[in-house]
């Protein structure tokens, strides 16, 4: 049937099954199979956010003994169960509890290896990002700064290194989906570039590069374009040297605040 | 439970036209005459969920203006479809309520609503409803924890209470009930618990159970063979949209349901018999006259609970009686109504799952189109290229107008062990979300499956059609819009922002002579007029 099975797999009226489904024994101790099997899901269901190797990408990482939202075993399988409102994270509703007591296992094995420290000095980072950089400009960290890109107070808790340095060196090569660029000319001839903010079948709203709010009805638009691999964000190849950039990965991963 | 007898009364004192719930068999049986009503969940039992009202039209659904707006409490899904009678709306809200409305305010008259246990098992769906069935003067609504129930058409009153199944194993009622003469049919859900489908029927004034008919054959009945072992306990073959009937042949037609594990077909070899499948059931006996099913041994969930819609057309010259079925599965089907004989199978969305149907409408299965563990990219997603959300079918221009969702999904295959009253399905999807995905109102030939027309939507929607005589199609969007095409060309005339995502299908009926248009969005229904 399964008709919507986004998020609902079983609900309950007033309690959630998932709940009561979390195991309260610890997830069984780990043996070669366990971890060959929740490598194998983990590849298939986790790797596209979170890498292959859990090194993270548009995910955090999670090769790392503590992690923020799992302080223990059963944590973590709540998480995997349930997803995390209020992010890109979904709940595997499709696993079943062994495969993701599996998942769990691998996760944790990852945790015992050793952490590669980041190469750069967070603090000149943080003078990259306030000065050279400008980036204050189009980013808000603690409520100060540009909304024209995303919050970052807690963009280090978010995504990881290697793709924080991708975002830097080539900021088209992965762009939110609620951070399109959308080029539109108007059955008048103007021309608007910006942000999209939402679009439906009949209207699209956007938020132009100087920052000011548009909304149009799509019968008043003679072109719509989507730039899937562009960002309004300039890359920093040619303005930061690598060990700068470096120095600004490192500020930016030490971001972990509250949003 | 909360009954306003007062209130009902003083409508009918004041307002002599209202009688209410007076609705034998016959004004159901001949509802295409009486337009101003919507007696039954798809308007007629041709399931065409067309209108013959004709006030509303292209030139001017532009004044289409809110005329009342009705709040629910609940904060999940609303997706009624709801039944209208001399002046009385009647719509149900999750998690199980059902509530009688005054046309002409949007008050409410009266509220009857089942307490729930606290653990209720909706494995695969979500804690909703999607309507009542109404005959003579009762009103008949199924529950989350399997019950089907007979209310006072006048004051919300229970007059009977039938145990259809067990909640604690999966077993659950979405779907609105289907009153004929004199009996209640009624679907159930649960094709991701490892239940064994059936359909019911009832007897309207008593509760008692007539006949059940089971979807999937028990030992030593035809169909058995196409299952392996035990499998077939648990076997899935749900029956959870309300179908359709012919009153002529006494045929009643209903979808089935995928097989279970949906997407792991390992321990069911075969083709699963009758899962995916439309059942033509003699209505007074409950035996199966016939059957078609759509996708053998399905991997993917594409239920074929779509709803089955009865067209008289001409096919060759010749008149032919038949059943159409936009499947989950990307194609549609015309079949022979009386006899199942297969007569037209084509795609009318993109799917990369078969290479085509055969001469007696079988899918030739593409290789390499299975879940698996990795992820395996096919079309439609498991969501289908439509999905229970009704099409509507105009007996006047003939079109097929059908909601699609242009999705493609990664299909896994995982372990499937069935514990009863849990998920049991091995395996599952990741859609491709976004910008990746769309979704269209496609207007097809009736009698061919050809393209008439398409508008394009930004998402796969999961909003049902409306037809009208007036020459105007009805649906609504992910987004909130709620919004009027053209029948002929499909060209866009009039939209309205909800403010909350539809998941529902819209009805039309008259209040003072006045044609109105109903749809529940978020989580309000709101009723539209000219202004």
């Amino acid at each position: 049937m399964a008709f919507i099975c986004n998020l609902l797999a079983l609900t309950l009226i007033g309690f959630s099954v998932w709940t009561n489904s979390i195991p309260t024994e610890p997830v069984s101790t780990s043996n070669a199979s366990d971890l060959g099997r929740g490598q194998k899901l983990f590849v298939a269901h986790c790797a596209l956010c979170h890498g292959i190797g859990a090194t993270g990408g548009r995910g955090p990482a999670l090769n790392h003994p503590e992690l923020r939202r799992a302080a223990d075993d059963q944590a973590l399988f709540r998480v995997i169960r349930n997803g995390i409102e209020e992010t890109e994270m979904p709940g595997a509703w499709q696993l079943t509890d062994n495969e993701i007591k599996d998942v769990v296992e691998y996760v944790r094995s990852l945790g015992r290896n050793e952490v590669i420290k980041l190469q750069g000095d967070p603090a000149r980072g943080k003078t990259y990002y306030e000065g050279k950089g400008s980036c204050g400009t189009c980013h808000i960290v603690d409520g100060r700064g540009g909304n024209l890109g995303p919050d970052l107070t807690n963009i280090g808790a978010r995504r990881s290194a290697a793709y924080l340095r991708e975002a830097l060196v080539d900021p088209g090569a992965s762009v939110p989906e609620e951070f399109l660029i959308v080029s539109i000319v108007t059955r008048d001839g103007n021309r608007i570039r910006g942000i999209r903010i939402n679009e439906d079948s009949f209207t699209i709203q956007l938020r132009d590069s100087s920052g000011v709010f548009q909304s149009l009805r799509k019968s008043n638009i003679s072109e719509l374009k989507k730039e899937f691999n562009s960002s309004l964000m300039p890359g920093y190849r040619d303005s930061l040297n690598s060990s700068e950039i470096d120095d600004l990965v490192a500020f930016l991963a030490g971001l972990r605040g509250q949003r | 439970m909360k009954m306003n007898h007062l209130l009902v009364i003083s409508v009918c004192l004041l307002f002599p036209y209202v009688v209410v719930g007076q609705v034998p068999y016959k004004r159901i049986l001949n509802a295409s005459s009486e337009p101003g009503n919507w007696l039954t969940y798809s308007g007629n039992f041709q399931a065409h969920r067309f209108s013959p009202l004709k006030e509303i039209t292209p030139d001017n659904v532009s004044r289409l203006r809110p005329v009342w707006i009705y709040q629910i409490e609940a904060r999940t899904r609303f997706e009624t479809s709801p039944v209208v009678v001399d002046g009385i709306m009647y719509v149900t809200e999750p998690p199980t309520k059902v509530t009688a409305i005054d046309l002409r305010t949007g008050r409410s008259l009266w509220r009857w609503q089942r307490p729930m246990p606290m653990l209720i098992r909706t494995i695969g769906f979500g804690p909703t409803n999607r309507g009542v069935a109404i005959l003579d003067d009762t009103v008949f609504v199924g529950t989350l924890d399997c019950h089907l129930i007979a209310l006072d058409a006048k004051s919300g009153a229970v007059r009977w209470d039938t145990r259809v199944g067990d909640n604690a194993t999966g077993h659950s009622i979405t779907a609105a009930p289907l009153a004929i003469d004199g009996k209640i049919i009624v679907g159930i859900s649960g094709g991701e618990a490892g239940i064994r489908g059936f359909l019911d029927a009832y007897d309207a004034r008593t509760g008692k159970q007539l006949w059940r008919h089971w979807t999937i054959p028990g030992p030593g009945e035809p169909g058995h063979e196409t299952w392996h072992g035990d499998s077939w306990k648990t076997g899935g073959a749900p029956t959870w949209v309300t179908g359709s009937y012919d009153p002529d042949l006494n045929l009643i037609y209903w979808g089935t349901g995928n097989p279970g594990p949906d997407w792991n077909g390992d321990p069911r070899p075969g083709d699963n018999l009758y899962s995916c499948s439309l059942l033509a059931i003699d209505a007074s006996t409950g035996k199966l006259k016939w059957h078609f099913q759509f996708t053998p041994h399905d991997v993917h969930d594409w239920d074929a609970t779509e709803i089955p819609v009865l067209m008289d057309i001409v096919i060759g010259g010749q008149a032919r009686k038949v059943v159409a079925m936009a499947n989950r599965n990307a194609f549609y089907y015309l079949l022979d109504r009386a006899t199942g004989e297969f007569l037209l199978g084509v795609p009318y969305a993109k799917q990369t799952w078969a290479k085509g149907l055969d001469a007696r409408g079988r899918p030739v299965v593409l290789p390499g189109t299975e879940p698996t563990v990795e992820g395996n990219l096919v079309w439609p997603s498991l969501q289908g290229a439509t999905n229970w959300f009704s099409p509507s079918y105009n007996p006047i221009n003939k079109l097929f107008y059908v909601a699609v969702r242009e999705m493609g999904a990664y299909y896994y295959k995982g372990e499937a062990d069935y514990k009863p009253g849990t998920f049991f399905a091995g395996g599952g999807e990741r859609a491709l979300a976004g910008d990746k995905a769309s979704g269209a109102i496609r207007a097809l030939e009736g009698e061919t499956g050809k393209l008439k027309w398409e508008f394009r939507l930004q998402s796969p929607p999961w909003a049902g059609v409306l037809s009208t005589a007036g020459g105007v199609v009805f649906s609504g969007s992910d987004e909130g819009n709620f919004y009027a095409i053209d029948a002929l060309t499909g060209k866009p005339l009039w939209d309205f922002q909800t403010g909350g995502q539809i998941v529902a299908n819209p009805i039309s009926f008259q209040i003072d002579g006045r044609q109105q248009v109903a749809i529940a969005a978020g989580h309000s229904l709101f009723v539209f007029g000219l202004q």
